[in-house]
């Protein structure tokens, strides 16, 4: 971390002493003692995180090993203890926590496939035609694109409701070109099963019956997302698509005018200089919006509580709203738990791969250093430095964010 | 001043620039192919139907009778002006309690999220006290939890603590939020200390320090912050779920699924329900156009990491 960096205010005093003696007790006669400040200043934030994020974490991993039911405190010698059954039986066990934990882990995976490969491709069209500086209006536009981003998720999914009704906008558009719409929302067919339908391809193969993974036949992993999971697809593509929007154009504000110059005098065309000098530079920052892609549609749940509950036959069912329910609608807190974490298992491992990544990447010299130097003069020590270790977790929770609200 | 305008969020993240300046000569070097030109307005003004013209259609279809909704789904104007949903939203439904709900929770807990991340954020940033480097990692660390995870441990922990089902359950435990810490913690090192040091040698303790010399200069990250928390507080639906069972206890998005999930009895009254949450979005929708530089710098927190 790179707070040692900014050891406080010193750096950006002409006259600080060497640093040696910075830290001496003669400072203190200036200073005073910061320490009774410091800590009831930073008391609320330490309280409140610790009561409700680090205390809440280890009683969830304890329920997590129980079999409680919600009756009473789960923390009494009552409380049947199951060791780590909870979780192997959402691996081993063939029963229903399994089929619906496996289910929604296919739901997820499908999803996270279509939105995160779509919202960064419209994310990145949009930012490249709204940074053309011909056009005009272009605030407009970035404001019109990035403004469902900002609504309230429940609202907007109430809207999305209306709009995939069976009479709705949707299917009232498809049918001015000659399409039969599906019952959006009542349709649990996989997009793939309709295609190989669409191929003849009516019943599984017999290889396919059985056999798959964690119980589910190969057919059922295979399905694809379901008509009615796309419809979600396409709310929450449409909600965040505006957020990553940004992200490009501020990156792209960042590729310095000269270098655009200089390709166009070399001859390169439109689409070589896209291709060969503003790519390779966003390349950071679309390997970030993919992350944060990944990351926050692990966490789908607004939208799956409010336009569909899991539902037809499970196909929207998600690991973050499956916990929910399995908590609050079984009473199954000990399985809800498990689920939790083994989500936030997920989690973890996509962002450590992301950090190893990023490393791998950040040993290439990058255009964007110089940048940064010349703001290091302009901004003092230190501000450039932490914005480069830590708005990447600002960025995290942000997606966060995004993700369950779009 | 530059420096003061780009709180936290590092050098290179700034508002996109609009209509600056160009040279002639430019200009016209650029001009170029009006076929281009077309083909950018073109897809401009197709995406901008895309994102807003749901909108319109909730906007249209909140003032029309059922069977006019559901037989014109596609018209922003209603055939006949029916304004019998709204009047139902609020008479009909506990749209008003819903409405007081989000108001108080929001307030309460954006004032508090700002105070205590301003406070939090200073005292990391300026003051030396042992342990500071410890709080600010845990502080990162909480940043990355995902949230979803938390609604079942922090149901435990409400349920254990007796605050299940209040307005102290609602509002509490999202009080602080890390990621305004941090935003603070970044913007307070990024403006110089001699203002503070000249103070001090006046002899200001630490909270007057940080009430009326700094607080003062922060106004943008304090406005980022307040905007990131009205906006997450008010739009916040799965705390509520695992906070508060109790419909006196409902927030407007709360409220809003709950009239999603059939509590309006017959038919699918979708004028009403697209109505309510027309309502419930106006809000944001109000402070987004007022300060959209700021939700821009918000969503950009990001962007930094390259």
């Amino acid at each position: 971390m790179a707070t040692d960096v900014l050891a406080g205010p010193d750096g950006a005093r002409p006259a600080a002493p060497a640093p040696a003696p910075r830290r001496t007790r003669r400072r203190r006669g200036i200073r005073g003692d910061e320490a009774p400040a410091g800590w009831l200043f930073v008391a609320p934030v330490v309280v409140i995180l610790g009561l409700f994020m680090l205390l809440p974490i280890l009683m969830a991993l304890w329920v997590s090993l129980t079999d409680w039911n919600g009756q009473g405190s789960p923390f009494t010698s009552r409380v049947p203890l199951v060791g780590l059954d909870n979780y192997t039986d959402l691996f081993t066990r063939d029963g229903l926590a399994r089929q619906n934990f496996m289910t929604s882990i296919r739901n997820n995976i499908y999803y996270v496939g279509i939105v995160v490969p779509v919202q960064t491709a419209l994310a990145l069209f949009l930012a490249l035609v709204v940074n053309n500086r011909m056009l005009r209006g272009r605030g407009f536009f970035r404001a019109a694109f990035y403004f469902p981003s900002v609504t309230s998720s429940v609202a907007i999914s109430v809207v999305f409701l209306f709009i995939f009704a069976n009479s709705g906008a949707v299917n009232r558009l498809l049918a001015m070109f000659g399409f039969d719409g599906p019952q959006w929302f009542a349709d649990s067919r996989g997009v793939l099963h309709i295609l190989l339908g669409a191929v003849g391809v009516d019943e599984p193969p017999a290889a396919l019956t059985s056999g798959g993974p964690f119980g589910m036949a190969w057919w059922d992993w295979l399905s694809g997302p379901s008509v009615a999971m796309c419809s979600i697809i396409v709310l929450v593509v449409w909600t965040t698509s505006g957020t990553f929007m940004l992200m490009f154009l501020a990156a792209l504000q960042q590729v310095p005018e000269t270098l655009e110059e200089a390709s166009e005098l070399d001859g390169a065309t439109r689409w070589q200089r896209l291709r060969f000098v503003t790519l390779p530079m966003l390349r950071p920052t679309l390997f970030l919006v993919l992350v944060l892609g990944v990351i926050g549609s692990w966490q789908v749940f607004d939208q799956i509580y409010v336009m569909s509950q899991g539902d037809p036959a499970k196909t929207t069912l998600t690991p973050a709203y499956l916990s929910y329910r399995t908590a609050f609608r079984d009473f199954e807190y000990g399985t809800g738990a498990a689920i939790s974490f083994l989500l936030f298992l997920i989690i973890i491992l996509l962002t450590l791969g992301q950090r190893w990544l990023l490393r791998e990447r950040d040993s290439g010299p990058r255009p964007r250093r110089r940048a940064r130097s010349r703001a290091d003069r302009a901004g003092g020590p230190g501000t450039a430095e932490v914005g480069r270790s830590g708005a990447a977790e600002a960025g995290r929770s942000r997606a966060a964010e995004t993700g369950r609200r779009s | 001043m530059a420096v003061l305008t780009q709180p936290g969020s590092g050098p290179t993240v700034r508002p996109p620039r609009d209509e600056e300046p160009r040279t002639p000569q430019r200009r016209r070097r650029r001009g170029g192919n009006p076929a281009v030109t077309f083909a950018g307005y073109a897809v401009l003004v197709f995406f901008a139907l895309v994102f807003l013209y749901p909108f319109v259609i909730q906007l249209g279809n909140a003032f029309k009778t059922e069977p006019d909704a559901a037989a014109n789904p596609l018209s922003p104007i209603p055939t006949v002006l029916d304004l019998s949903s709204v009047q139902r939203i609020f008479e009909g439904t506990d749209f008003p309690l819903w409405l007081g709900n989000s108001t108080l929770v929001t307030v309460v807990v954006t004032l508090g999220r700002v105070f205590f991340a301003s406070l939090a954020g200073y005292a990391l940033a300026r003051l030396r006290f042992t342990g500071r480097r410890t709080v600010f990692a845990v502080v990162v660390a909480m940043m990355a939890v995902p949230p979803v995870v938390l609604l079942i441990p922090k149901f435990l922990v409400l349920n254990q603590l007796g605050l299940y089902n209040s307005y102290a359950a609602l509002i509490v435990p999202v009080l602080v939020d890390a990621t305004g810490v941090f935003v603070m913690k970044q913007f307070f090192e990024s403006i110089p200390a001699s203002v503070e040091e000249a103070a001090r040698i006046d002899g200001v303790g630490p909270f007057r320090m940080y009430w009326s010399v700094v607080l003062p200069m922060a106004r943008p990250a304090l406005i980022t912050v307040t905007i990131m928390s009205f906006q997450g507080s008010w739009n916040e639906l799965p705390h509520t779920l695992v906070a508060v069972q109790d419909p006196g206890l409902f927030t407007l998005p709360r409220g809003l699924a709950d009239l999603v999930s059939g509590s309006l009895g017959k038919g699918s009254q979708y004028p009403l329900k697209l109505g309510a949450a027309l309502l419930a979005t106006i809000p944001v929708a109000i402070l987004f156009v007022v300060f959209q530089r700021y939700f821009v710098r918000g969503a950009n927190e990001g962007a930094e990491k390259g």
